[in-house]
C-alpha cells in the first residue's frame, strides 16, 4: 500500500511542477504577501505592537482568500482530468484502490501549498525583520501558527476540489464548480451572516447562532483562530474583542474536523464515479 | 480449463438494455475477438470483466476470482479505448509508474518499452507523441508482468499496417505463454486472421461465437464472379451466361460457394472465347456485416 500512494504522490508531484502550479502558487503567494508586509512596515507605534503582528494581521486575511483558491485550482483537475484522458478505468483496473490513489494525489498537492505557504510568509518575516530587527521576533509564533493553519486550510480545500472534480467528471465543468464554491465559501457566506447580523440587531441570532455559522466555515474558523490566539495581532487586526468572545478551541476544532471531513466527502464522490 | 468464464450476463441502464444475456468463455492462450458496432456493448463488457461496472445479472468468474477482486486484478491487464496519459509525463516515466503499482521493479521499463518499439522516444514527453505512440505506450503498460488474462478495447486503432503486424506478433508471443487475450474491434478486417476465434456483439447480444472459417460458411454469402471476354467473343460468351451483366466489356455474375466448380467448368468449355477470369470471395468485412444484420 504505501509503495502504491508513494508512487502516485512521486508521479503527481511530477505532473504539478511540470505544469507551473507550483511556481504560480509560490507567486502569487510571495508577492501578495511581499505587498501587504511592505505596508504593514510602516510606522504603527501608536498600536503599541511590533510590526510583524501587524504583517501577520493583514497576512491572515491573505489566507483567507488566497490559500482557499489555490488549493481549488491545484485540486480541481484531479479525478476529472484522469476521466478526460481515458485513464481513471486504467488505474482502477490496477491492484490500487480508489483511496490510495486520493491520498496520493492530496499528499502532492499539499507539498505544493506548503511550498507556497512558507515561501510567501518566510518573505513577509524577512521583510519585519529587515525592518524592525529583532524586535520583530514577538510576532513569530503568531506567523508560525498562520502557517501551519493555512496549511490545514489548504487541505480542506483541496479535498473539496478533488470532490468537485470527481462529482462533475468535466475539467471545464470542475473549473467552473470550483470558482462558484471559492466565491461561496469565502466571500458570499460572510456577506450572507453580514447582512443576517445587522437585520437581526442583537438578537437571538447574533449571540446564539451566529458565533457558530462563524466557526463552522473553514475559512472563518482560521481567521478567528489566528486573531483570537494572539493579543498582539488582534489589537493590529481590531477585531480582538468580536474573535476573543469565542474560545480558542472552537475554530481550531472546526478546522481539524473540517480537514477530515472534506477528505470523507472527496472519497465519497469518488467512490460514486463509474468509468 | 477456462481463464474467464462469462455467463449470462446483462447489464440495463435504466430501461435501455446495454448487455443482453452474454455468456463467452476464453481458455489459456486462446484469442479471442469481439466485434461489433459502436453501442454494441463491447467496453460495456469489458469493464464488468474488469470489476468497473457491476453487472445487473449474470456470472464472470476470471480463474475462479469475481472480478475486481485483488487476485483478479493482480492477474489481468487492460488497454482502455482511446487512452491519453498525461502529456507532460515521459513515457519512461508513466511506465514506471504502471510498473510500481504491480509492484514490479522500475527497471523492467526500458525492456517493455523497447518491445512497443519506442525505446527511442522513451524519455521525450508523451504530449510530443502521434496516436500510434500513445497507444504504444498503453500496449507496454499491458505486458507489465506477463499477464494471465489481456482486456484490450480496440487496440489497433491508431496503428498503421507495420505496427498492427508487430502487435499481432506480440499476441502471437504472449498467447504462446498461455494468456487469454480477449480484444474488441470494430472492423473483420482489423483482425485479420490473427485470432483463434471471433465473437460478435450487435444490440447487446452475441450473435456469432466461432473460428473465422466457421462464420464465412454461416454467413453464406455468395462469390462473385467476373469474366473477361476475347476481342469480338463478348456476344457468344453473353450467351452463355445469360445470368451476368455487361459492364464495360466485363461480365459479371455471383453464385454459391458450392457452385463455384460448376462455373469453372463452364468457363473452360468456352476457353477459346474467354481472355481471363477471376473469382472473388466475400470480403471479411461483407461477412461481418451479413452476420450482424441477419441477426438484428
Amino acid at each position: 500500500m504505501p509503495l502504491r500512494v508513494l508512487s502516485t504522490f512521486q508521479i503527481e508531484l511530477a505532473i504539478a511542477l511540470r505544469n507551473r502550479w507550483l511556481s504560480i502558487a509560490v507567486a502569487m503567494m510571495v508577492l501578495f504577501s511581499l505587498v501587504l508586509a511592505i505596508a504593514g512596515a510602516a510606522p504603527s507605534g501608536a498600536l503599541g505592537t511590533d510590526r510583524l503582528s501587524v504583517t501577520v494581521a493583514s497576512l491572515t486575511s491573505l489566507s483567507v482568500y488566497l490559500v482557499p483558491l489555490i488549493s481549488l485550482v491545484i485540486s480541481f483537475d484531479a479525478i476529472a482530468g484522469e476521466v478526460e484522458r481515458g485513464t481513471l478505468p486504467l488505474y482502477l483496473a490496477y491492484p490500487v484502490s480508489r483511496g490510495e490513489l486520493l491520498v496520493g494525489k492530496l499528499a502532492a498537492q499539499l507539498v505544493l501549498i506548503i511550498v507556497a505557504v512558507c515561501l510567501g510568509y518566510g518573505t513577509a518575516a524577512m521583510v519585519a525583520f529587515w525592518f524592525s530587527g529583532w524586535g520583530a521576533m514577538d510576532g513569530l509564533p503568531a506567523l508560525l501558527r498562520l502557517v501551519w493553519t493555512s496549511i490545514l486550510l489548504g487541505a480542506v480545500f483541496l479535498s473539496l476540489g478533488q470532490m468537485i472534480s470527481a462529482l462533475s467528471r468535466r475539467p471545464s465543468a470542475a473549473a467552473g464548480l470550483a470558482i462558484g464554491l471559492w466565491l461561496v465559501a469565502v466571500v458570499l457566506y460572510d456577506l450572507g451572516l453580514l447582512a443576517a447580523v445587522v437585520a437581526d440587531d442583537g438578537g437571538d441570532f447574533t449571540t446564539h447562532v451566529f458565533p457558530w455559522l462563524l466557526v463552522a466555515n473553514p475559512a472563518d474558523a482560521l481567521r478567528i483562530y489566528n486573531l483570537a490566539a494572539s493579543d498582539a495581532v488582534g489589537a493590529a487586526s481590531g477585531l480582538a474583542g468580536a474573535a476573543q468572545s469565542i474560545a480558542l478551541w472552537k475554530p481550531l476544532t472546526s478546522l481539524l474536523v473540517w480537514v477530515v471531513l472534506a477528505a470523507g466527502l472527496a472519497r465519497a464522490a469518488f467512490e460514486r464515479v463509474e468509468p | 480449463m477456462t481463464m474467464l468464464q462469462i455467463s449470462n450476463l446483462t447489464k440495463r441502464y435504466g430501461g435501455q438494455t446495454a448487455l443482453d444475456g452474454v455468456s463467452l468463455s476464453i481458455a489459456p492462450g486462446e484469442r479471442v475477438a469481439m466485434l461489433g458496432h459502436n453501442g454494441a456493448g463491447k467496453s460495456t463488457l469489458m469493464k464488468m470483466v474488469l470489476g468497473l461496472l457491476p453487472p445487473t445479472s449474470g456470472q464472470i468468474s476470471i480463474a475462479g476470482h469475481s472480478p475486481g477482486s485483488r487476485s483478479a486484478r493482480d492477474l489481468t491487464a487492460y488497454l482502455p479505448e482511446n487512452i491519453a496519459f498525461h502529456p507532460a509525463l515521459t513515457g519512461s516515466e508513466q511506465i514506471c509508474h504502471f510498473l510500481r503499482l504491480r509492484g514490479r521493479p522500475a527497471q523492467e521499463a526500458d525492456g517493455l518499452l523497447a518491445k512497443v518499439g519506442l525505446a527511442d522516444a522513451a524519455k521525450r514527453r508523451i504530449g510530443t507523441y502521434s496516436k500510434g505512440m500513445r497507444q504504444r505506450v498503453g500496449l507496454a503498460q499491458a505486458l507489465i508482468g506477463s499477464p494471465a488474462l489481456m482486456i484490450l478495447d480496440e487496440p489497433t486503432s491508431g496503428l498503421d499496417p507495420v505496427s498492427r503486424r508487430e502487435f499481432y506478433a506480440l499476441l502471437d508471443e504472449l498467447a504462446a505463454h498461455g494468456t487469454a487475450i480477449l480484444m474488441s474491434s470494430h472492423a473483420l478486417s482489423e483482425v485479420e486472421l490473427r485470432t483463434d476465434r471471433i465473437a460478435i456483439l450487435s444490440k447487446g447480444r452475441k450473435v456469432a461465437d466461432g473460428s473465422l472459417s466457421a462464420l464465412r460458411r454461416d454467413a453464406a454469402l455468395p462469390v462473385t464472379v467476373q469474366l473477361r471476354p476475347r476481342q469480338g467473343c463478348s456476344a457468344q460468351v453473353a450467351v452463355a451466361f445469360p445470368e451476368a451483366k455487361q459492364v464495360g466489356g466485363i461480365l459479371t455474375m455471383t453464385c454459391l460457394q458450392t457452385d463455384k466448380l460448376d462455373i469453372l467448368t463452364r468457363i473452360t468449355t468456352l476457353r477459346d472465347t474467354i481472355q481471363d477470369f477471376d473469382f472473388f470471395p466475400p470480403s471479411l468485412d461483407d461477412i461481418y456485416v451479413q452476420i450482424s444484420r441477419s441477426a438484428a
